[in-house]
């Protein structure tokens, strides 16, 4: 008895086990549930993606509202993509000049500089502009006429939501991104000459001849073809945001908010995937 | 409480035939496990205006968005012309859905597109057939039959609250359907347009012969609109009959319910 007498003791009384084992179960189903959550999240993103890839190859497709998007995608960024391109060619070369001419490699700014913009920065500067301009756009618009009860609207007049306000967006997004990019380039070429007029006297064909010279098409290639699929992830992200925006006002808010991080994020994440997977190949 | 007065047969001279256009049998429905709609039955008649009165969150709105299958029930059958709606495909249901106008309670017009665009938006994937002479023969008409021909061009951000409701119904009866569903047609408005609104539902009936259900917290827009009233409480059907025995009610909850809205009525007008 001396023996089990402290050890009786410490054993909690009924009523704390009772509670400890009430406190374990509600921390266990809280638990459960946020896994719930996330596994519904995942099985709503796949329907989701299902629905609207096979709402892409159906017959009735919305060629006028694609076109529609395609003008509006288009014509929103364009003033932004050409500041952000001249000023990314513009700064990269002030950058880069004085450590070229320490090396006595000033003759190799063009191509240096073109390499960067058409490689990396006119895709993924250009994506992320797209995602805050674009992906927040298309987020706001869906969750407002979510909460407006006009996509329930389309869908009681026997109009598939998806086919009308989806696909041709994430359509739209996708071709026209990749025109961007290009476009983005292409400035950014020109605001790289720009820059290296400011120290100098370069001749414009030069320049732009010593510039092309570099890039080789195996430059330009994996670098537009990973710009389909940042308008894509883009545009998905945008509009499955919007869609899925719960009821209230404030939700339009979330969902676009929402809509840029993620779009940001994916496209960091693509661009790191189609940089290994280029570097694999080549 | 305990519920005395379901289901009383309506004692008024019925203007609607005896077909069926919507059944309903023991339809629930709930929300994270919080029931709204329970064990609820009900019929719609052809030509019948039904009105489903209740308070703010006795499953009115849910009840129609189930017949539409805006909503999925958790169990229960669903009859529409016919068909039962949870056992439809795709096809089927956008096929059903063509014979059925809904007025949602914010108008729900498209903001991206004019007047003229909303009306001609379900015209044009609903009749496919149709000329663009003959869609705009069919827009002018809706909106003439509403009392706003000069709207053609408008957006909707320019139209006043009761317009929208307007146009909103002219979008919805441009179609031709079988079976209207209004969602709370006179909230927000003021009590001259509610009365039109009232009318317009009405005229919507005798022009179209349309079999309506509407739902309605407005004893006038009830009063001018009902053929049948049905009250909702905590999700099922409280009382049954027209607004003579509604009015004639001793029932408390129904008294409180009449007596609150003519008061409502009375201080707006």
């Amino acid at each position: 008895m001396k023996v089990i007498g402290p050890v009786i003791n410490k054993i909690p009384k009924l009523p704390d086990v009772k509670k400890r084992a009430i406190k374990l179960s509600e921390n266990a189903i809280k638990k459960t549930q946020k896994v719930n959550r996330f596994f519904l999240e995942v099985g709503e993103v796949n329907l989701f993606f299902w629905l609207t890839l096979r709402a892409s190859f159906s017959r009735n497709f919305e060629f006028k509202e694609f076109l529609r998007q395609c003008y509006l995608v288009g014509n929103k960024t364009l003033p932004l993509i050409t500041i952000t391109g001249l000023v990314i060619g513009l700064v990269l070369t002030i950058q880069s000049r004085p450590v070229l001419v320490d090396f006595g490699a000033v003759s190799m700014l063009p191509g240096m500089v073109a390499l960067s913009i058409v490689r990396e920065m006119g895709p993924v500067v250009t994506a992320l502009i797209c995602a805050g301009k674009i992906g927040s756009g298309m987020g706001a618009e869906l969750g407002s006429m979510k909460v407006s009860e006009q996509i329930d609207a389309m869908e009681v007049s026997s109009t598939n939501p998806i086919r009308f306000l989806v696909v041709p967006k994430v359509m739209a997004a996708t071709l026209m991104i990749p025109i961007l990019v290009l476009y983005a380039d292409a400035l950014g070429i020109l605001g790289s000459w720009a820059g290296a007029n400011i120290k100098g006297d370069v001749n414009f064909i030069l320049f732009i001849s010593q510039a092309f010279s570099a890039i080789e098409f195996m430059d330009l290639f994996p670098a537009v073809i990973k710009t389909f699929f940042f308008g894509a992830a883009i545009g998905f992200v945008g509009c499955y945001k919007g869609f899925t925006a719960g009821r209230g006002t404030e939700s339009v808010g979330i969902a676009a908010n929402e809509s840029v991080v993620l779009a940001s994020l994916l496209v960091i994440l693509i661009d790191l995937i189609a940089v290994q997977l280029t570097d694999m190949l080549l | 409480m305990e519920i005395e007065n379901k289901i009383t047969v309506p004692s008024g001279s019925a203007s609607y035939s005896t077909n069926q256009v919507i059944e309903i049998k023991n339809l629930s429905k709930g929300f994270d496990d919080v029931p709204v709609l329970s064990d609820l039955s009900l019929q719609l008649f052809e030509n019948e205006n039904l009105v489903i009165l209740g308070k703010s969150g006795t499953g009115k709105s849910v009840l129609i968005k189930c017949i539409v299958r805006l909503l999925t029930p958790d169990s229960g059958s669903i009859n529409v012309l016919g068909k039962n709606v949870n056992e439809l495909n795709d096809r089927n249901l956008a096929e059903l859905r063509k014979k059925i106008g809904f007025l949602f309670q914010s108008g729900a017009l498209y903001d991206s597109m004019t007047i003229k665009e909303n009306l001609e938006f379900p015209l044009k994937r609903i009749k496919k057939n149709l000329s663009q002479n003959e869609i705009n023969e069919k827009v002018k008409e809706a909106l003439e039959n509403v009392g706003l021909s000069d709207t053609l061009n408008k957006m909707p951000s320019q139209l006043s609250g009761g317009m929208r409701k307007r146009a909103s119904l002219a979008r919805t009866i441009v179609v031709d359907p079988v079976i209207m569903l209004y969602d709370e047609p006179t909230t927000g408005l003021d009590p001259v347009t509610s009365d039109e609104i009232s009318s317009l539902i009405n005229d919507v009936q005798k022009k179209y012969h349309t079999s309506s259900i509407i739902i309605t917290h407005d004893i006038e827009c009830a009063k001018a609109t009902a053929d049948r009233i049905i009250m909702l409480k905590d999700g099922e059907i409280y009382m049954e009959g027209t607004i003579g025995d509604f009015e004639q009610s001793s029932d408390e909850h129904i008294q409180s319910f009449f007596k609150t809205k003519i008061l409502n009525s009375q201080i707006t007008k």
